[in-house]
């Protein structure tokens, strides 16, 4: 495990340098990614130091996103890593609430009732842990079938796809929203997660808040739609999905990519939404906290319940859990320096990597919280 | 040593002079031994047989006390949450334990695919490993024999992920118009019936019991080999002045020598065949139907449900749930093992 590790930290360094000199023309230009998009700020200070080696678990759909992460915090202070373990949320609060690492990552906040908030205050010798939603990766409804690559489709009608309601591609509801598209008469296969996941949960979520109904099934990381077959994570269900004509599948954006699916439009009841860096930072900015003061728990029904024209709502959010206070200083100072730099330049690679760069109303409210860890 | 070999001497003391009797005594030179016996019992045992005994003795004590230990722990991790259970264990087939509140979990889906699955890939790969076997000791010349055996083995390192990803991307494709096949000309037959999954994405019990019965086929033929190698010649050269041709010969030495040692070697490999992870959960496609005895389904085994579950455990009554299925692997494979133990015992000849 561990020499994995150090390989993967190697290769990480490696990676960087070359990234760097990528990254440095992209800053002149003006960026793509909209004026909302915060993309590359290099304005906010960092103070590094601290710990050299920091320590983080968790959620493995973070996990490319720290990558680019641990680069640029490589970049901006020298001498300084972050090692980080994609054991799985559950992993990640368990090892964070034992003290093992310096931060977990995870899909969810802490709960409450499981008692992993009371965990983590002791854990912070008292203080309270935050939840702080540093990453979000959009979740595309990839689909593959011949001659239809415009295909719209709404919360309500992906969940009857997705639990069955819905069986034949050119079933009416569908038709109704993709006006004037050829949908052939074939069978819808549905792909679905085998193992448990973060995006099977807030797919899940995504349909019961937004499907007026339809979606019965509840929530959770087990896929209960009821039809369909499943693969083994992303890489699966992406590579199943893009080797049937029919298919349909919830998955992370880069993934549809690399499988050449098609990836639908959402249409949350003010017109079609394609799924780009600037529609998922209007989800993201429409996003009410849950949490008070500096603890950033989401109310993720304002995202995925979200009307608002050009808002993408179908993103997986997820959290860096740290502690409010309770570090000794060489690593509260580190922890600081890793998200600071998380927020702003790392930001940079982050659309490459398939996750979503943070609106900057959002990134503010972020830096807020961080500056406050003591 | 000094003492050792002075100390009988006292017993035989007053006889040094009789041994100008000895040939006379020779009738009664078995009497004097058994008072000596006790003492010569001693001179033999040496400090490495103490040692010798005592780490065979703990070896065995070891492993004994490490099963009884995982099973135990097994078990005493599993009972809570099977007291959560809201549906009966053994006979369920759903499996939904993400609401602790309300978990409804059995294995009886798990166990079915896991029996079906390995049993398919051992009636594929039995033949196969005997004929490479007798093919190895009975056939094949010297030279060629050794370095083809060595290949075999290779077979056995090759890691699972790598059968797995094989299955998924290459042999899927390649099973697919073969299972088409199959469901649409004996798809009256239950075993060939259209599945519950699509066989265009390859993930069925059929494609993986075929990798399955690839990876067992170097654990087979290897032990096979040995157990054939071992027959004794005068029972071939007995064949042969019989005037036997090399199939019987085969047929009426080398079968009924090694027949034991098949078996128990086909029972290893389908020990491997039930714990096997890594390729079955990349290659069988999960599914919310339950198990319809057809090869074109999929489904999940014990060992691939608890791996694709593993990652997300955060709560000791959702672990014990796929702990409990895990002890019934354990009891499925002990149940296995045992009877390919006693289907050598009833051999003595191999013994």
């Amino acid at each position: 495990m561990k020499t994995k590790r150090h390989g993967a930290v190697l290769g990480l360094i490696a990676a960087g340098a070359l990234l760097l000199t990528a990254c440095g023309s992209d800053n002149n230009a003006p960026g793509t990614g909209g004026s909302t998009s915060a993309a590359g700020d290099s304005s906010v200070p960092v103070e590094c130091g601290g710990k050299s080696k920091l320590s983080a678990e968790g959620s493995s759909a973070q996990q490319n996103a720290i990558a680019t992460f641990i680069q640029a915090y490589q970049a901006k202070c020298a001498g300084s890593d972050l090692a980080y373990n994609a054991t799985g949320s559950g992993a990640g609060v368990k090892q964070f609430n034992a003290g093992q690492v310096d931060f977990g990552g995870s899909d969810s906040p802490l709960s409450e009732s499981k008692g992993e908030v009371a965990a983590a205050a002791e854990r912070c010798k008292g203080n309270p842990a935050w939840n702080l939603p540093l990453v979000f990766g959009p979740v595309a409804l990839g689909y593959k079938l011949e001659g239809v690559t415009n295909l719209v489709l709404s919360g309500e009608v992906a969940a009857k796809i997705f639990n069955g309601g819905i069986k034949k591609w050119n079933d009416p509801a569908i038709a109704a929203l993709n006006s004037g598209a050829s949908l052939p008469d074939k069978d819808i296969k549905v792909v679905y997660r085998s193992d448990e996941s973060g995006t099977t949960d807030n797919f899940q979520k995504y349909l019961t808040a937004a499907s007026k109904g339809a979606w019965t099934q509840g929530e959770g990381k087990q896929f209960k739609g009821g039809v369909g077959e499943a693969k083994e994570k992303s890489a699966g269900v992406a590579q199943a999905a893009g080797s049937i004509d029919g298919a349909i599948t919830y998955v992370e954006l880069s993934f549809a990519q690399d499988n050449k699916l098609s990836v639908a439009k959402i249409d949350n009841g003010s017109g079609p939404v394609e799924l780009t860096n600037e529609t998922v930072g209007k989800a993201i900015d429409g996003a009410k906290i849950k949490g008070t003061g500096n603890d950033l728990v989401l109310d993720l029904d304002s995202i995925y319940g979200s009307t608002t024209a050009g808002a993408y709502p179908l993103l997986l959010a997820t959290y860096e859990i740290v502690c409010s206070a309770g570090y000794d200083a060489d690593t509260a100072k580190a922890v600081k320096a890793f998200l600071t730099v998380a927020a702003t330049t790392g930001q940079d690679g982050l659309a490459d990597a398939g996750y979503a760069p943070l609106p900057k109303a959002f990134q503010e409210k972020l830096l807020t919280a961080i500056k406050a860890i003591a | 040593m000094n003492d050792r070999t002075v100390a009988p001497r006292p017993s035989g003391t007053g006889s040094t002079g009789a041994r100008a009797g000895v040939p006379a005594a020779r009738p009664d030179s078995e009497a004097p031994i058994p008072p000596t016996t006790e003492a010569d019992r001693k001179t033999v045992v040496r400090p490495g047989d103490r040692i010798f005994a005592g780490l065979a003795t703990g070896s065995g004590l070891f492993i004994v006390v490490l099963i009884a230990a995982i099973g135990i722990f097994l078990l005493l991790q599993a009972i809570p949450s099977l007291g959560l259970d809201k549906v009966n264990f053994l006979t369920s087939r759903e499996w939904s334990t993400s609401d602790v509140n309300n978990m409804r979990y059995g294995i009886f889906d798990l166990l079915l695919v896991t029996v079906v699955s390995s049993a398919f890939a051992l009636i594929i790969a039995m033949p196969i490993a005997l004929g490479i076997a007798l093919f190895l000791t009975q056939y094949a010349p010297r030279r060629l024999a050794r370095p083809f055996a060595y290949v075999i083995d290779l077979l056995a390192a090759v890691p699972s992920i790598i059968f797995g990803l094989w299955g998924l991307l290459v042999l899927g494709p390649v099973l697919t118009p073969i299972g088409e096949w199959l469901t649409a000309t004996l798809g009256w037959f239950p075993l060939f019936a259209e599945g519950n999954v699509s066989i265009e994405l390859g993930g069925t019990i059929f494609t993986a019991g075929i990798v399955l019965a690839v990876m067992v086929l170097p654990i087979i033929t290897a032990v096979s080999r040995e157990v054939f190698d071992r027959t004794p010649v005068t029972h071939i050269e007995g064949a042969i002045a019989l005037g036997a041709t090399k199939w019987e010969v085969v047929r009426t030495t080398v079968l009924p020598f090694g027949k034991a040692g098949y078996v128990s070697a086909s029972m290893l490999g389908l020990g491997r065949a039930l714990g096997e992870t890594i390729a079955l959960t990349i290659i069988l496609s999960g599914t919310g139907a339950a198990f319809a005895w057809s090869l074109f389904d999929g489904g999940a085994t014990f060992a691939s449900k608890i791996a694709l579950a593993a990652p997300e455990f955060n709560d000791p009554r959702t672990a014990g749930a796929y702990i409990a299925a895990g002890l019934v692997l354990f009891v499925l494979t002990f149940g296995v093992n045992a009877i390919a133990r006693s289907i050598v015992a009833g051999h003595k000849e191999y013994e």
